[in-house]
This record gives structure tokens, sequence and C-alpha cells, in this order.
């Protein structure tokens, strides 16, 4: 049976990075699918997580709703970046990475691309969140890179981004 | 990859003329779980219902949680004739479902969905059919006006081994 959920391509950060960065991404699939674990190594809780798509740094939109383990909010997220939810720094619970699944469907076309995001950001504290996000990129352009990062801090060692494509035949 | 076996397209269609409803029509019973992923626009913006094997009687529930931007807020809909699980506006959106153990015939069937529409809101559903039959169809169908031209569907089988 012909694979139509394959790995495009892994990262995994050698302590060095300050983002994780895909290009030349292949126009044979449908959608697209980022898997993210990562944590920053500055000492703050928690840290923005950020996607860029072709290097654009303008027409992006968004908005979420997220929950804090007391209530329920929601947020407009038009910034320079695709916001994908919080990153734990090395003050959050140690040894935990947030994890996000982010979804884009016909990249490879010539509408506007529409990003789905689910993020959680967990932390044996008070502050933890539970992210769903919806983003806009206002570009026709085929998506042929993507970017991750979170406010341009140093990736710790071992965090992992995968990502797949998807067939739809 | 092991996941290529258990991720299998089963259709898909790009709508070539703009309509109210699409049906996904046979659907093997080999899967454990369905997958569809929704990306386009329409004519207004309204909800998008899922019926499953044809039945349009109020057989179904749903709970959404939603956030717009400014505020976040949660419905509910009880006894309906379809469950609402996306969303759609004239600009673009997305919106994937997942249909669990969709053939077997003992349980009512549950969906879950994740609505991304950047133009309006994030949304979030879980969704009840009351009915043990397997699911052979899938009729996805604007509650108003029509899909976009260029609208795609398309159906995957997710196999638990």
């Amino acid at each position: 049976m012909a694979n139509t959920y394959e790995l495009i391509a892994s990262v995994t950060a050698n302590g060095s990075q300050t983002s994780i960065d895909f290009s030349s991404i292949p126009q044979t699939y449908t959608d697209l699918l980022v898997k993210v674990s990562i944590r920053v190594t500055a000492g703050g809780a928690n840290y923005t997580g950020y996607l860029t798509l072709n290097g654009a740094t303008t027409s992006y939109t968004g908005r979420d709703v997220m929950g804090n383990g007391s209530a329920a909010s929601s947020n407009l997220r038009n910034y320079s970046q695709i916001y994908i939810g919080e990153v734990n720094g090395a003050a959050s619970t140690s040894s935990t990475f947030t994890n996000k699944e982010i979804y884009i469907p016909n990249y490879a076309g010539s509408n506007y691309k529409s990003v789905s995001t689910d993020s959680v950001f967990e932390n044996n504290a008070t502050t933890a969140y539970a992210q769903l996000e919806a983003a806009l990129w206002s570009n026709t352009a085929a998506i042929t890179s993507l970017s991750i990062n979170a406010e341009a801090q140093t990736l710790v060692s071992g965090s992992t981004v995968y990502l797949y494509g998807i067939k739809n035949s | 990859m092991a996941a290529g076996s258990t991720y299998t397209p089963i259709a898909t269609t790009t709508l070539g003329s703009a309509a109210a409803s699409y049906t996904f029509s046979s659907i093997p019973s080999t899967y454990t779980d369905l997958v569809l992923i929704y990306s386009g626009s329409g004519s207004v913006s309204t909800d998008i219902g899922v019926q499953f094997n044809g039945d349009t009687g109020t057989n179904y529930s749903r709970t959404l949680l939603y956030g717009d931007g400014t505020s976040a807020a949660s419905g509910r809909q009880s006894s309906v004739s379809a469950i609402n699980m996306a969303y759609q506006t004239t600009g673009i959106q997305n919106a994937k479902i997942n249909v669990m153990n969709y053939a077997n015939t003992t349980t009512y069937k549950t969906a879950i969905s994740t609505e991304a529409i950047p133009s309006f809101a994030f949304g979030a559903v879980v969704g009840l059919w009351r009915s043990t039959a397997a699911i052979t169809s899938l009729t996805f169908a604007a509650s108003s006006g029509t899909m976009s031209i260029g609208t795609t569907l398309s159906l995957y089988g997710i196999a638990a081994a």
C-alpha cells in the first residue's frame, strides 16, 4: 500500500539552535502536519512559540481559545509570525517539553493558507495552558519552507520537530 | 513507515462547482477510525453539519467550545438533525473531524473536531450519533448557502494495526 502519511524530515536540537527550519518542502503532498516537542533554556517559565512560512514576516492573523486550569479565554494573535502557543522555559517543571500539532491543509495550493494548532504547555505549578489556535497567512504562495521558534531563545538539546506530508490519493 | 498503512485515503473531492453538500458513500468497514479533512470557503457564514448513513432524524447532539479572539464560550445542541462539526465563512478555513470506532454495531458513535476559522474563531466540538449502526456513509452539508468551488474534502481510514 502506498504511503500517504510520510515523514518528510525531522530535526533534533543540539542545544545551540534558536529555531528549527525546514526548507525545500516537496510540493507532492496535500497537507502538512508538524509535530513539535520543544523547550528553551531561557530562565522564564514560558515563552511564546511561533511558526513562520516561507520566511514571511507579514500577513498573518490568528485567534485562539485556551484554558489555564481555572478559566477559558480567547485572544487575537495578529503578530509578525503565527502564534502556536506557549513553550516551556527553565523555570517550568524540569524535563517538561511543550507538545504541539500543527496542521496546514492545501499548503501547495494558490489559496490563502489556514493553519490549525493544538498546543499543551504543562507545568506542575499554577501556570499551564491548553491552547487551540486558528491562523491565516494571507498569501497565495505555495509553502516551501517553515520555521519554528520560541522568541528566538535557545532550544534545549533533545527538542524535536517532525514534518509529515499527507496525500489524499 | 508504518503509519503509511494506517492512514489510508478512502476518497477525496475538490468541488468543481458550488455545492450545498457532499456525501462519502460506501465507506469500507475495514478501518478503526475515520478522519475527514475540510479545507475551503463558502458563500455565506454558516455551520456545516455531518450526518451519518443518511439519517436526517433528530438523533444527534454536540458540545462546542470556542473562542472568537475576545471571549471563550461553550454551547450545546441536543436532539438535532446533524452534528455541526465545522464552520464556513467566505474566507479560508479548515477542520479535522475524527470519527471513532465507526464500524462497530454495539455503541453509539462519537466524533470530535477542531475547526480553525481564522476570520472568526477556533472551535472544538464533540458530537454523538445515537445509533449502533456501522457508519457506511457521511454527508457534509452547509446549513445555508453553498460550499465554494475549490473546497476540498478528504476522508481517511485509520487502522489500529
